[in-house]
């Protein structure tokens, strides 16, 4: 797995994703800046391929942290309640502000993701039976739970049907003017790029980072606020996308190891280049209409899942 | 040298380590013996500040190894816990590159990467330094482990328990390797030792605990004889003298 081959697979994917869609845009029509073609690109299509390659790369970096710094290979959002925390912060900050701007949505569910991740971790050294099956186990219970507590809510407030379209991740929404906070993935990847050793010494435990004078819990927590960043503006502006955070950095583990600096842009490329292909299957597969980017990653994901589970749990 | 002065450590009201003093002395090999539960690796643990003593002081180098900062401590105490399963995979090269962690931060310099090398090749490791440590046996892994620990080039290496788990060849290469790293380096190698003999041959002196408190601490020669293992383990341990060693026949006494 060569960075330079999964860029020109970047390249090449993003090029089809722009040109494969409803209305027909063949590269020439952009040659006329007022043509509607050319409108349709820069309004839907090139909005919607930042928003896959942000979203694609932000989630898989999230679960490379997640795993790193919980010492267990099926840590990811989806598995351990990141994902319904951030949810459920969605829910309350559509009682609390009834009109709320994209910015309070944001802090809201920014707080609410950082508060269920921390308390997922809690729960995690609370527990003395540290098997690698049973951890995330334990999580999509503790998820569910709060995903309960969520649509309870909602159906009381009857806004049911409001929170679940924030579930389906759907990437058919995004145009221009509604995906722009997930640049906040730009200078996290930057920031994650540079902590990464830091997080590659946490993830071997906290002797052994206190030996190499590593405040260890100062570490921990800076990565779940990267993580909590991530998830909630991926939910607000893209919904929900499972199983992204989880696969990905496993496939990259298993051929380049779990030394961060190194297999950090692996990471982030073949996160946006899987996220990709899902989209554009989606896309093609009941032309012309659209499935939902949160099932495509759903079914190809977990089949992914299933497939690292059983190819052995000695390396988890 | 490190000196420990009346160190407690209390889990609930019991005091597994019960107003410790100890001196650890500067270029020799030190091992903590004892029964289990005497409080050996939680005694180890506070040395290493792993764990905060509840009353107490260490100071290394007659200052208090509380207010020294993290990342100067690293470079000059370092400690290598028994727990040495991990399921990080990295390869050998790169746990080494991480004893230059508290000089470096991770951007390692030319110092830094000679360092390594010297590291790896001082422990006969160039062939398999490409290897993932889940790969290896166990001793090639306690092998890397204490590569690691050179790398970080510390005046003390702590080591609890480095021989488990480990066969009859490789606990002896690695007890050779930490004699070695006394007498070449100039270290001071402080070991929790469960095998009363390797510390016997081994050591030079020896600090025996039980029930949390220092029972015999001395020069090995003044600790090894059936007398003072009686005091310490409860068991009649005839001693003999091979080749200027003295081993403990314990198996059936």
């Amino acid at each position: 797995m060569k960075k330079r081959y999964l860029f020109i697979a970047l390249i090449l994917l993003s090029l089809l994703s722009l040109f494969v869609g409803v209305s027909r845009i063949s590269p020439t029509d952009l040659l006329d800046f007022e043509s509607e073609e050319t409108q349709i690109f820069l309004i839907s299509r090139v909005p919607r391929l930042i928003a896959i390659l942000l979203a694609g790369m932000g989630m898989s970096i999230a679960g490379l942290i997640m795993q790193s710094l919980s010492r267990n290979k099926f840590v990811s959002p989806t598995t351990a309640g990141t994902l319904d925390a951030t949810k459920l912060g969605i829910l309350v900050s559509m009682l609390l502000f009834t009109n709320a701007s994209l910015i309070e949505k944001m802090a809201v569910s920014f707080v609410f993701a950082l508060a269920g991740t921390l308390l997922f971790m809690q729960i995690l050294n609370r527990i003395k039976f540290k098997d690698a099956i049973f951890i995330p186990l334990v999580g999509l219970m503790f998820g569910n739970i709060l995903s309960s507590i969520t649509t309870f809510f909602a159906y009381k407030a009857n806004i049911i049907q409001n929170i679940s379209s924030w579930l389906q991740g759907d990437f058919s929404m995004i145009m221009k003017g509604r995906y722009e906070l997930l640049y906040i993935s730009v200078p996290i990847l930057i920031i994650a790029y540079l902590y990464a050793n830091r997080f590659t010494v946490a993830g071997m435990g906290e002797d052994f980072s206190k030996n190499l004078g590593l405040a260890y819990n100062r570490i921990v927590n800076f990565g779940l606020i990267l993580v909590a960043l991530v998830t909630s503006t991926v939910v607000l502006t893209v919904g929900m996308i499972p199983f992204l955070g989880l696969i990905i950095p496993n496939i990259v583990s298993i051929f380049k190891g779990d030394h961060l600096q190194k297999t950090l842009p692996h990471t982030a490329l073949l996160g946006a280049i899987f996220l990709l292909i899902c989209d554009i299957l989606g896309r093609i597969l009941i032309y012309p209409y659209e499935i939902s980017i949160s099932l495509m990653v759903g079914v190809i994901g977990s089949g992914v899942f299933l497939f690292l589970l059983f190819r052995g749990r000695a390396y988890a | 040298m490190i000196q420990v002065k009346e160190i407690s450590k209390l889990f609930g009201k019991k005091a597994v380590v019960d107003k410790v003093s100890v001196d650890i002395q500067h270029g020799k090999i030190t091992s903590f013996i004892g029964p289990n539960g005497a409080g050996k690796s939680t005694l180890l643990s506070m040395v290493s500040r792993l764990l905060d003593a509840d009353t107490g002081e260490v100071l290394l180098d007659s200052s208090d190894v509380k207010k020294l900062k993290s990342n100067d401590f690293a470079k000059r105490v370092s400690i290598l816990k028994q727990s040495n399963y991990m399921n990080v995979r990295l390869t050998i090269r790169e746990l080494v590159s991480f004893g230059r962690f508290p000089y470096s931060r991770g951007r390692l310099n030319e110092e830094d990467i000679k360092m390594i090398d010297q590291a790896i090749d001082y422990m006969n490791l160039e062939e398999i330094q490409h290897d993932y440590l889940d790969e290896l046996s166990g001793g090639q892994r306690q092998r890397a482990f204490i590569a690691m620990v050179i790398a970080q080039d510390t005046e003390y290496i702590l080591l609890d328990e480095p021989l488990n788990n480990l066969d009859m060849k490789h606990s002896v290469q690695i007890m050779k390797i930490l004699k070695k790293l006394v007498d070449e380096l100039g270290k001071t190698v402080v070991i929790v030792l469960h095998d009363i003999n390797f510390a016997s041959v081994y050591s030079d002196r020896i600090v025996a605990l039980k029930d949390g408190r220092v029972v015999k601490d001395g020069p090995t020669h003044d600790i090894i004889n059936s007398e003072s293992l009686k005091e310490i383990y409860d068991m009649d341990i005839p001693i003999q003298e091979m080749n200027s060693c003295r081993i403990c026949v314990y198996f059936n006494s």
